[in-house]
């Protein structure tokens, strides 16, 4: 099956008045038809960049796609021209947002702004975009769609306000939604109607989801494959069963080694020491060499390989790779 | 401090704290509700241990904080402070006994003033209290920062210099400056990553146990809760709707919405991918909240008598206390006196 996303060897950097700022250094990764893919880091890490650079939303400059290719549906977003960008964005590709307050114009009523980009790509007349709007409304779990059509965003509470953002992504039966923190600003009970709305639009309407967030809890409830993103590389790939139960970088383990929890309590929680580097001073070699408790001298000068542990599962720690292979010759 | 705090003696009993914020509207900006964010709050802190305060935004849990500190006036109820009442102290009669309970905020870029280096920030309340004389407060301050793992010479640097994670370490040195017996910690970890939250926790938890602080732990994370509490209380709409110590909590959680509370946290493990019960509508607003229990909208259990009555705090067990009579069904002989029987 050929992948419905394909982002290949992207490079990104922000060009300050003295510093660059190297955002994605190679970032490659895929999105198959019907599945969910998450990306996951810390802040800074490059996740948001890399889906804001999918849509050609990243604000140039002072951002720069240096070099790298961004397949979709076989085409190459990055060459196509702004009349055809339109004409995937919204309509093929579909976006929802962190924070559902300021993502939604204040000004228009949340019907206004489903029916957008109804306007923007079919050729429907108004009668029927209000309905389309309505039953979208419905699909996503809104209580009473009709009388919400014509509320303004201030009026919803901030779970109704993300509904109706993903009834808006959803208007033109999009191929992929991306989705970039869309229950960090929300409450864990209605996280949960979030994340159970996600999986059950999956289902029903099979369409490919990009999740973009830092709460592992949240990546192990609805991902089918994971990438672990640390200052603009990937580090570790996977499907979610792998990574959360035989992590294969020294920075995943860290990660989730440090979460806390109540199982966790009277021992000392596992800590990564030291800070995310800056992404304008980034260290050489391998970017988690400086907090890392494996890191040899070779880790200090050269960029690691991904390595490859079967069955789709990369990490790019040639260190943690070398022992195991030592291992299971001895 | 007149009662000398023995070892198992509270450092900090709450009993009916009350908090209603009015709400005034149009020209005459007439009363037309009030927020009830407090609602009859009750409390109880063991010296050297902590509290967990979880709930969810808007439920009261910051107000309460700030309550206890004293930071606002409460509308009614007890604050015993080592057995002192300090609910009707005034800014005078607070004077000494500010030194004894600090606050750690959540958000490290807002809460440190830009305009001053770290070393004055954390050098402040030791000035203003007068508890140490100039010359040697530089070397306070310095241990302060060596004893929250920052570099003493950065004393002479600004917040924007810093990390999250290392200006979070600054606030908590702020607030361990003036050695405090109680600190109430308000979500100081929420805004920060997962690899430097893990750092911050066993700081909070390292510093408690070897100064003998006691903590209100104020987070809406059940896990980083579950993880650094001794005992929890779950707080709904201005209420306390169950406390019990962390274990008993997790394990067997009795009131309908901690269960709900508990099911909805994400398990970081792909194979507990179970279908959830689904807690439904929306956190409600506590602008003139429902009478009786403050839960009915949301609870899968409600019947007639939880919209018409004020819910009691039931004894359920060893220190576990919960709002709910429907979990007290079936119970013998633990139902107080003067609760309507089902159906009344």
């Amino acid at each position: 099956m050929n992948p419905l996303l394909s982002i290949q060897n992207l490079h990104v950097s922000f060009r300050g008045r003295r510093t660059t700022a190297r955002a994605l250094e190679g970032v490659s990764y895929d999105v198959f038809p019907g599945e969910t893919v998450c990306l996951v880091g810390e802040s800074g890490c490059g996740k948001t960049v890399s889906a804001l650079s999918i849509l050609g939303i990243l604000p140039v400059p002072p951002a720069e796609v240096t070099q790298g290719a961004i397949l979709f549906e076989g085409r190459d977003l990055l060459s196509m021209d702004e009349d055809g960008l339109r004409d995937v964005r919204g309509n093929r590709i579909a976006m929802v947002f962190q924070e559902p307050m300021t993502s939604l114009n204040p000004v228009f009523t949340i019907g206004d702004q489903i029916g957008e980009a109804l306007r923007a790509h079919r050729s429907m007349d108004e009668a029927a975009i209000h309905d389309r709007c309505a039953s979208l409304l419905r699909d996503v779990g809104m209580p009473s769609p009709e009388q919400r059509l014509r509320d303004y965003p201030h009026q919803l509470s901030g779970g109704q306000r993300q509904r109706a953002m993903i009834a808006m992504a959803l208007a033109c039966d999009p191929a992929l939604v991306i989705a970039d923190e869309p229950t960090t600003a929300l409450d864990v009970t209605i996280q949960v109607q979030i994340l159970n709305l996600f999986r059950d639009l999956q289902n029903r309407k099979g369409l490919s989801l990009l999740y973009i967030t830092h709460d592992l809890g949240v990546v192990a409830q609805i991902a089918d494959r994971i990438y672990v993103m640390y200052a603009g590389v990937i580090a570790e790939h996977g499907r979610a069963h792998q990574i959360f139960h035989q992590p294969r970088h020294p920075y995943t383990q860290g990660l989730l080694a440090s979460l806390p929890g109540r199982t966790r309590r009277g021992r000392p929680l596992h800590s990564i020491e030291g800070v995310v580097p800056d992404p304008a001073y980034k260290p050489q070699g391998c970017p988690f060499h400086p907090r890392c408790t494996l890191a040899e001298p070779a880790c200090r000068s050269e960029f690691p390989d991904l390595c490859d542990w079967g069955d789709d599962h990369k990490a790019r720690c040639p260190v943690l790779f070398q022992n195991s292979q030592a291992e299971a010759s001895a | 401090m007149t009662t000398a705090a023995s070892p198992t003696a509270p450092v900090l009993e709450v009993h009916g704290l009350v908090k209603h914020f009015p709400v005034r509207r149009g020209f005459l900006q007439r009363t037309v509700g009030h927020v009830k964010a407090v609602d009859g709050v009750d409390l109880f802190l063991e010296a050297g241990k902590t509290l967990g305060l979880v709930g969810e935004s808007g439920c009261g849990k910051s107000t309460v904080g700030r309550l206890l500190l004293k930071l606002m006036e409460p509308d009614a109820g007890r604050i015993l402070y080592q057995g002192t009442d300090i609910s009707l102290f005034d800014r005078r009669a607070m004077a000494p006994i500010r030194k004894d309970m600090q606050i750690i905020f959540q958000d490290p870029f807002g809460s440190l003033n830009p305009r001053m280096t770290v070393g004055q920030t954390i050098e402040e309340g030791l000035r203003i209290l007068g508890i140490k004389p100039g010359p040697e407060r530089t070397g306070r301050v310095e241990e302060l920062l060596g004893l929250v793992g920052i570099d003493p010479s950065a004393a002479d640097r600004y917040p924007h210099e810093f990390s999250g994670g290392q200006r979070q370490r600054v606030g908590v040195a702020r607030a361990l400056s003036v050695e405090p017996t109680f600190v109430v910690c308000d979500e100081p970890v929420s805004a920060l990553d997962v690899s430097i939250q893990a750092q911050i926790i066993n700081l909070l938890k390292d510093l408690g146990s070897r100064l003998g602080l006691s903590y209100l732990f104020i987070s809406h994370d059940l896990n980083v809760v579950g993880y650094i509490s001794d005992t929890v209380a779950v707080m709904y709409l201005g209420h306390i709707m169950e406390t019990a110590p962390a274990d008993d909590l997790f394990d067997q959680p009795l009131h309908p919405y901690t269960q709900a509370l508990l099911e909805a946290v994400p398990v970081p493990d792909p194979d507990r991918r179970t279908e959830r019960k689904v807690l439904g509508g929306d956190v409600p607003s506590p602008f003139n909240p429902p009478p009786g229990c403050k839960f009915q909208g949301r609870c899968p259990l409600v019947e007639a008598r939880c919209r018409e009555h004020e819910i009691p705090f039931f004894d359920a067990g060893q220190d576990h206390r919960v709002r709910c009579w429907k979990v007290m069904d079936g119970r013998d002989g633990l139902s107080p006196n003067g609760i309507p029987d089902r159906g009344e």
